[in-house]
């Protein structure tokens, strides 16, 4: 925990953010900023918008009004291709490996908009992490248990080589044993340098890790500071750790 | 009664004649699998757009005097590039809507193809002629004409090349990629749009290759298309429908029913051998023989 650490410099400045599916407005101007080094806990309730908004900012989804900014640059419709490019990585809600392909064919995918140049190196880096995966390069994703297949995808995500991390419910569907273990890597992967954005529902163990947090409800930031703000707001306290 | 010992006589060469034809069914089986692995659209067109690469092959022979074979470093990326702007425009803009849209564009597309083509070059059956149109090569009995054992390499060379395509390039994982996970493919910076297209193109390259290796050998009219397009959405479906090796082994295997069929039943008795197979096979394996159940 370290939220009175200096914050480095700004790497997403999302301003504004209006989008949705077609005609259904689900961001209502969501504004937030990620600092080089961070934790981010982005917290709220089902239907909330969290992942509408994950997906509209790595250009999955066309966005309405708004702007989102990469180190300074305007990259609101730059497209998914050119946004994974700049190091900007979303480990999906629901895994979304490739079920057909095997693992070692899934972790190559991950440097698709990356050189061949560091793909062994980083390909060794993902398997010292995850020696399960190792274990298992050649069987294809689809066999995988549920935990084996987010560590997959995570392992994905970076082979990508990220500067920030977007993890949307990486907990969800997992033994708590597993859901451990994942945020202790998490917590390793930011020791080492990586930014990461943590969509997640469970939200006490998010606050643990999170410099700070900010809370989405109906489309729109109702919250943003850190955990002991989030913690002295009796509303949100109530709402998101029910006590 | 036919002599058996007649039949016995003409196995060996029915057999290989059958596996020639098999290897270009199984090459054009493999274009509309591919696309219909990852677009999950039918080209109805398959069958036309065969037809303008034989109609190519045939105007650069006649015109040009280029020789069938080395029309291919023309033919097949020409049928790429068609491809690829065929799907980026005409077809993918349709996607967005109802799925009976791209089977209606393609359906247009091989009507308004086959009319220009009888426009331009009539109904007339045409074929050409090489040198080597009537060199023949005896296999351990079985005489066989030499562009059929070229397209019989040919072919097979083709459906081998795609595979590594496939399995060992970037882009033939993308391509497998986004036939089962296209948001998982856009999560990884894949452009899916781009990889629609490029998986259109090399379907209808393979048609390009087919055409090259099958002219010398066969003729070209404005309907040659249909003949081998209920033939090639047999292979599929009896192969499993997007699987590569079912492509492979389900053309060579219609193409030897096919050809023995010819021998039992008399030529224009022979495909119902490959429908009676057919009908067989999906009766006890609904999914085809590759198929993968969902």
């Amino acid at each position: 925990m370290n939220v009175d650490s200096t914050p480095g410099e700004i790497l997403l400045a999302v301003d504004e953010l209006h989008g949705g599916y077609g005609a259904v407005e689900v961001l209502r101007g969501i504004s937030l900023q990620v600092r080089q080094g961070e934790i981010i806990a982005l917290l709220g309730s089902n239907g909330a918008g969290k992942s509408t908004f994950i997906n509209t900012v790595c250009g999955l989804l066309a966005p309405g009004h708004g702007r989102v900014e990469w180190l300074g640059r305007d990259i609101t419709r730059l497209g998914s291709a050119g946004i994974v490019a700049q190091g900007l990585i979303q480990v999906p809600e629901g895994r979304r490996v490739f079920p057909n392909l095997s693992v070692l064919e899934n972790l190559i995918l991950g440097s698709y908009r990356r050189g061949r140049a560091a793909r062994q190196a980083n390909l060794e880096r993902v398997l010292t992490i995850f020696p399960r995966l190792r274990e298992r390069s050649g069987q294809s994703a689809g066999t995988l248990s549920g935990g084996e297949q987010q560590m997959l995808a995570i392992g994905r995500a970076l082979m990508g080589e990220p500067v920030l991390l977007i993890l949307d419910e990486p907990s969800l569907g997992l033994a708590p044993l597993i859901v451990e273990e994942m945020f202790g890597l998490i917590a390793q992967l930011n020791r080492e340098g990586l930014t990461i954005l943590l969509v997640e529902q469970n939200v006490a163990q998010s606050l643990e890790l999170a410099n700070r947090a900010h809370v989405i409800e109906n489309g729109s930031v109702v919250f943003g500071g850190s955990r002991a703000e989030l913690l002295a707001t009796d509303r949100l306290r109530r709402a998101y750790l029910g006590s | 009664m036919i002599d058996s010992a007649l039949i016995g006589a003409a196995l060996w060469p029915a057999l290989v004649n059958g596996l020639t034809m098999g290897a270009i069914y199984a090459l054009i089986a493999l274009g509309l699998t591919l696309i219909y692995g990852v677009l999950h659209i039918i080209n109805f067109a398959h069958g036309s757009l065969l037809m303008v690469a034989l109609y190519a092959v045939l105007v650069l022979f006649e015109r040009l005097g280029i020789d069938p074979y080395a029309a291919l470093v023309v033919v097949v990326p020409g049928m790429f590039g068609i491809g690829y702007v065929l799907q980026r425009f005409v077809i993918n803009p349709a996607r967005h809507g109802r799925d009976e849209n791209t089977l209606l564009v393609t359906l247009g597309l091989s009507i308004v193809i086959e009319n220009l083509a009888s426009h331009f070059f009539k109904t007339d059956t045409r074929q050409i002629e090489t040198a080597y149109t009537f060199m023949m090569v005896d296999l351990a009995g079985a005489v066989i004409s030499m562009p059929r054992l070229l397209a019989f390499a040919g072919a097979l060379a083709s459906c081998l090349a795609l595979a590594v395509l496939m399995r060992s390039t970037d882009l033939g994982r993308a391509i497998r990629a986004v036939a089962r996970e296209a948001q998982g493919a856009r999560v990884v910076g894949i452009d899916v749009d781009h990889v629609f297209a490029m998986s259109f193109a090399i379907g209808l390259a393979c048609l390009g290759a087919a055409a090259c290796f099958l002219l010398p050998t066969y003729y070209v009219s404005p309907q040659v298309g249909h003949g081998f397009v209920l033939i090639a959405f047999t292979v599929v479906v009896l192969g499993g429908m997007g699987s590569f090796t079912g492509s492979l082994v389900g053309g060579l295997l219609v193409g030897v029913i096919e050809s023995l069929g010819g021998l039992l039943l008399g030529e224009s008795l022979g495909q119902i051998g490959v429908f009676v197979i057919f009908i067989v096979i999906l009766l006890f394996r609904p999914a085809g023989l590759f198929g993968q159940r969902t």
